[in-house]
């Protein structure tokens, strides 16, 4: 060996292919001998369909360590440009509390949670949620907030198929002020056609004429206007409600802590953002939209709602309400798709709220109104005429022939500004803008110093109405407090720095600190999505690198990072196949097959997109019935538009014929759309292009590492064969972000939520094609041993032909029902108690669990996790067989908390320690559940979304136990 | 008090002259859970046989409930709107849902209890 060779090795660039995957080599060993398989290959031989085998990784990069992807991310966001984006449209400037930045959004402990399905262990999100939905309940004026949207254009589109959907009798035009964000507009554009709205622009001055002429089912203005104007919209809320429409306001969360909110007005859906509550620019994204509404729209309301219950012990105990308004309930009868949310950006903005208070937002909105109030004072001075006089923070001022130079000299001088057509420019101040830049902004437009003022917020529009009373934001303005506080919050869930979360189709693997690290890199974190192209230069080679590698991993042409959530890329996707048809004029294909296995949200997007579901029977084992899906193929031949399949399938089994069902489809003109939920079971052995597919959406925040945030971000990007490049998305304001040939945005921002994009790219560089491969293989091994080990204990639904599952396996707990009385939620209750999130609870399969551990979890994790599944089905069997009481025992008790078992009085026939020290480790590293089992009944019929009426909530409720 | 009739969309109806009053069957309420949410259609508004006409939710599932004759719709049950468990303790009594006038003769699907027994039992 060369010298040069040996230092190559120990150079180790490997290195994190060992960190990322939890077993070693012998280990590995080991569990394919309990698997019976000789090798990794001879396992994926038995597993993945030899048909469909074979990758070309060739465009995937060799990997490198730990300390080379960092040092070369951190280069990309350098070659990024930083200067002072004073654009507005919805995306400001503002400053991160330190205590934030790293006690929630690099907090391992709040990023790497799952959403709260399993409520008991999630009390601490959601409450943070709850105080969020209590921020936006308060600011907007109205009672009812969701826990987050994905942003505000599409939060936009959410409020108006919420108003289209409630308002049936009023037929499909939509009015929509012209002075709403472009964005906005361009992606309501995009939602209204395939469902049949007919979208009507109309000038702001003109809004009520067009009002009463058009006779829409909803109007949509900005509050303020997105070039700043503020006016009072009392009356175009009136002029909808007297044509029968409902008024939709989208506004400025800053703004509302100073000027009448649109619920005092009468709006019935507020929708905003709440990026400028302490969420980085980052180019565009990830940051939480809102949504509002009046009570009676409550059980219409898109996306995730906490709400208030009690638990067994009757204590406060928070949830997701309403559950059934979310489309894995409605499927196609669901209004919306909306299922990942943004919950850690919610999470950032409620604590914004917390540790600012009302009193600290109100003195930063201020000093915002002020600045802009001085600059338009200057702006004056210096002979310029201001386009409104009336405004909160951003200021029109009509530049004339001057405004190329006033530009060229604003850039120079380290400031973007809006350009307003020809002749004007807009400057929108926020609270990272210092004393000195004003000054300069100041010398810019001729003003002399600073200290004239013009205009502000009219007088009949100030706000009277307190906000934000509840204690919480009134408590911890210390650091201490506020530390203290999130700290709390923290320890109350379950998160992966905690235990594995086993979550079948969730894919909650390692999300390594080495590609989290770069998303708060200033380069990335300070960029505004609609900065010119130019100081964006690391963010479009990113972009453009992870493109081609996710060309490679899916074996397609193309790739759009716009989409938000996999249910973002599915609508993306079907939107794309849409417009092929269409570009071929065969636009009146609309039918869309979807198997009775798919995820809810598959006939939710199709949906949307203006197709018609066509339900496919799916066999004894959750695999689609070839015949039924020929024989519904060629009846609706000429019509057929699409089939959604998901590979390997949601049962966790990869299909034999999965070649055979694309070609059914192709042959009658159709297309196929892969669902890509199952993506790590297939990186490096297959890919979507393989199988047969057209089209895919991968979920970054599932096999590429972005973690699930506790409900969010996640991002959802689209692949697509070449036939299909041309409709991939685009945006109307930046040509990079998709071919012109486009349907246009289905996000706010050009490339999504790009400010987290690094963390896959930081995974795919290190790991490199063949640690991809690896992973793949180790979680196939890993969800064969979890099934190997536990069949003797637990029935495993579903297998491939050889007797393999793919990366995930399926637990019957069907029959304890009938001997012993335990359901399935016993069981998940119970692994809580051990510190364990329990797995996918009854789906695909009601009354089972769907395992998937993943490829990052160790040897010995996989067998604390078997061991608490084998010793509670040794309690089962004990209750089976009558040594346990079928009501009173650990199953039908569990979760149980610190209190309970402290307590002086102990009732039940089993011990204390049975209780919560059921297995000798789980002493070592006791996590007590905060509350007991919840209860989802009382807090469906008794709704309570806010913190506000908390105290007095708890007030009730101590009062009921005490009766 | 007549009898009831059923539908295989797990409703019931009992017939009071021209007006029928119309609920969920114990069986539909055992397979829902607790009801949390009942949503009723306006007085007044005409109706199609077998035409959804008002939800039921539980904490788990949201199904549709469909307008078993054709007619007017008479009266509705408010006071499921402050109590929805009234579905799951008298399905069929105070827990009914809503009356409609009948415009016509009745459908002749109907089921009386012996033959709506076994349609349930054929499904299990």
């Amino acid at each position: 060996m060369s010298t040069l060779d040996e230092l190559r090795a120990l150079e180790d660039q490997g290195e994190f292919i060992r960190r990322h995957i939890g077993p070693t080599e012998a280990e590995i060993e080991q569990m394919l001998a309990v698997v019976g398989c000789a090798s990794l290959e001879q396992m994926v031989g038995r597993t993945v369909p030899a048909a469909i085998r074979g990758v070309d990784f060739s465009a995937l990069p060799a990997p490198v360590n730990e300390a080379a992807a960092i040092a070369e991310l951190r280069a990309l966001s350098e070659r990024n440009i930083r200067k002072r984006s004073l654009i507005g449209m919805g995306y400001h400037g503002t400053h991160t509390p330190p205590v934030i930045l790293r006690n929630i959004l690099e907090n391992p402990g709040w990023y790497t949670a799952y959403t709260p399905y399993q409520a008991e262990i999630a009390q601490g999100r959601l409450e943070a949620l709850v105080n969020f939905q209590t921020m936006i309940c308060d600011l907007t004026g109205l009672p009812v907030a969701g826990a987050s949207l994905l942003d505000e254009a599409t939060a936009a589109a959410e409020a108006v198929t919420l108003a289209h959907s409630a308002h049936k009798a009023k037929g499909d035009v939509l009015v929509v002020a012209e002075d709403c964000h472009p964005q906005t507009i361009a992606v309501l554009r995009v939602r209204a056609e395939p469902v049949g709205i007919k979208l009507v622009l109309a000038a702001p001055d003109k809004l009520a004429e067009v009002i009463a002429a058009q006779k829409p089912f909803a109007v949509v203005t900005q509050y303020p206007g997105t070039t700043g104007a503020l006016r009072d919209i009392t009356a175009e809320i009136q002029a909808a409600h007297a044509a029968g429409a409902m008024a939709i306001v989208a506004a400025d969360l800053l703004a509302l802590t100073l000027v009448t909110p649109p619920g005092e007005m009468g709006a019935d859906i507020v929708v905003g953002s709440s990026q400028r509550f302490g969420v980085p620019l980052g180019y565009g994204g990830p940051h939480a939209g809102f949504i509002a509404v009046k009570d009676a729209l409550k059980r219409s309301l898109p996306g995730r709602l906490v709400g208030v219950s009690v638990d067994a012990a009757g204590a406060p105990a928070m949830r997701l309400a309403l559950q059934t308004r979310e489309q894995h309930i409605r499927r196609e009868k669901a209004t919306s798709n909306i299922c990942t949310a943004q919950v850690l950006l919610a999470v950032m903005a409620s604590m914004y709220a917390v540790w600012h208070g009302p009193e600290g937002l109100k003195r930063i909105a201020r000093r915002v109104a002020l600045q802009a109030r001085m600059l338009a004072g200057a702006a004056r001075e210096g002979g310029f005429t201001l386009r409104h006089d009336a405004f909160f923070d951003t200021i029109v001022v009509e530049t004339g022939a001057r405004t190329d130079a006033l530009m060229d000299a604003a850039l120079t001088a380290g400031f973007n500004l809006r350009r307003v057509g020809d002749s004007a420019i807009a400057v929108a101040l926020d609270e990272t803008v210092t004393r000195g830049e004003l000054a300069t902004l100041a010398k810019l437009l001729g003003g002399v110093e600073l200290g004239a003022t013009a205009g502000g917020i009219p007088a009949g529009l100030h706000r009277g109405s307190a906000f934000l009373t509840a204690e919480v934001f009134n408590t911890h303005h210390a650091e201490h407090s506020m530390l203290r506080y999130m700290k709390r919050l923290e320890d109350k869930d379950v998160a992966l720095n905690r235990s594995m979360i086993p979550l079948g189709s969730c894919t909650m693997k390692l999300n390594a600190t080495a590609e989290m690290i770069p998303v708060t890199f200033p380069g990335f974190a300070d960029i505004h999505p609609f900065a010119p192209v130019d100081q964006a230069r690391g963010y479009l080679a990113m972009i453009r690198q992870l493109e081609s590698w996710l060309c490679g991993v899916t074996g397609f042409a193309a790739v759009s990072l716009q989409p938000n959530a996999g249910s973002q890329g599915e609508y993306a996707g079907l939107l794309a196949i849409r417009a092929y048809h269409q570009a071929r004029g065969e636009g009146h294909r609309n039918i869309c097959l979807i198997p009775s296995s798919a995820h809810g949200t598959n006939p939710a997007s199709a949906v949307m997109a203006g197709m018609k579901v066509v339900v496919t029977a799916c066999d004894r084992d959750g695999n689609v019935d070839l015949d039924d899906l020929r024989a519904k193929a060629a009846q609706h031949g000429p019509n057929l538009a699409a089939l959604m399949v998901t590979y390997p399938s949601t049962h966790g089994v990869f299909e034999e014929q999965i070649r055979e069902i694309c070609a059914v489809i192709h042959a009658q003109g159709g297309q196929v759309y892969m669902d890509g939920a199952n993506m790590n079971a297939q990186v490096g052995l297959t890919s979507p292009a393989a199988i047969g597919a057209d089209v895919c959406h991968l979920n970054l925040h599932k096999t590429f590492c972005i973690p699930h945030g506790g409900g969010g971000p996640g991002v959802g990007p689209i692949g697509v064969a070449a036939h299909l490049a041309p409709h991939l998305p685009n945006h109307p304001l930046v040509a990079e972000a998709g071919p012109a040939t486009g349907f246009g945005p289905v996000s706010a921002a050009p490339f999504g939520s790009a400010a987290i994009l690094p963390i896959s790219y930081a995974y795919i560089r290190m790991m490199g094609g063949e640690g991809l491969t690896r992973a793949t293989e180790v979680a196939i091994l890993n969800a064969n041993y979890m099934a190997a080990r536990l069949r003797d204990h637990f029935p495993i639904l579903y297998r491939g032909g050889q007797g393999m599952v793919a990366h995930e396996c399926i637990l019957d707990c069907r029959g304890f029902q009938q001997g012993g009385g335990v359901m399935v939620e016993d069981i998940a209750k119970r692994l809580q108690d051990y510190g364990f999130h329990a797995p996918t609870m009854s789906w695909p399969v009601s009354g089972t669990l769907m395992v998937e551990p993943t490829e990052s979890e160790t040897k010995a994790e996989l067998d604390r996790f078997i061991e608490a599944m084998i010793s509670i089905r040794a309690e089962i069997r004990a209750v089976e067989q009558g040594r346990m009481d079928r009501a009173d025992n650990p199953l039908k008790n569990a979760p149980h908390t610190a209190a309970e078992v402290m307590a002086t009085t102990w009732t039940h026939p089993y011990s204390r320690e049975q209780a919560a020290f059921p297995l000798p480790w789980v002493r070592a590293a006791k996590y007590w559940p905060p509350v007991k089992r919840v209860d989802n009944v009382y807090g469906d019929r008794n709704l309570v979304c806010t913190c506000a009426p908390l105290e007095e909530y708890a007030a009730t409720v101590t009062l009921q136990a005490a009766e | 008090m007549t009898e009831l009739k059923f539908t295989k969309d797990h409703e019931w109806l009992r017939m009071e002259g021209q007006v029928a009053v119309i609920g969920i069957t114990d069986h539909a309420q055992t397979a829902l859970g607790d009801v949390v949410f009942v949503d009723l259609p306006e007085i007044g508004r005409e109706v199609t046989a077998g035409e959804a006409i008002a939800v039921v939710e539980s904490v788990k599932a949201a199904s549709d409930v469909y307008a078993p004759i054709t007619g007017r719709v008479v009266e509705v049950n408010e006071a499921l709107t402050d109590d929805p468990s009234k579905v799951n303790a008298e399905p069929t009594g105070a827990g009914w849902f809503f009356k409609i006038e009948a415009s016509g003769a009745l459908p002749d699907d109907l089921l009386d209890a012996d033959a709506y027994n076994a349609f349930v039992d054929s499904l299990a």
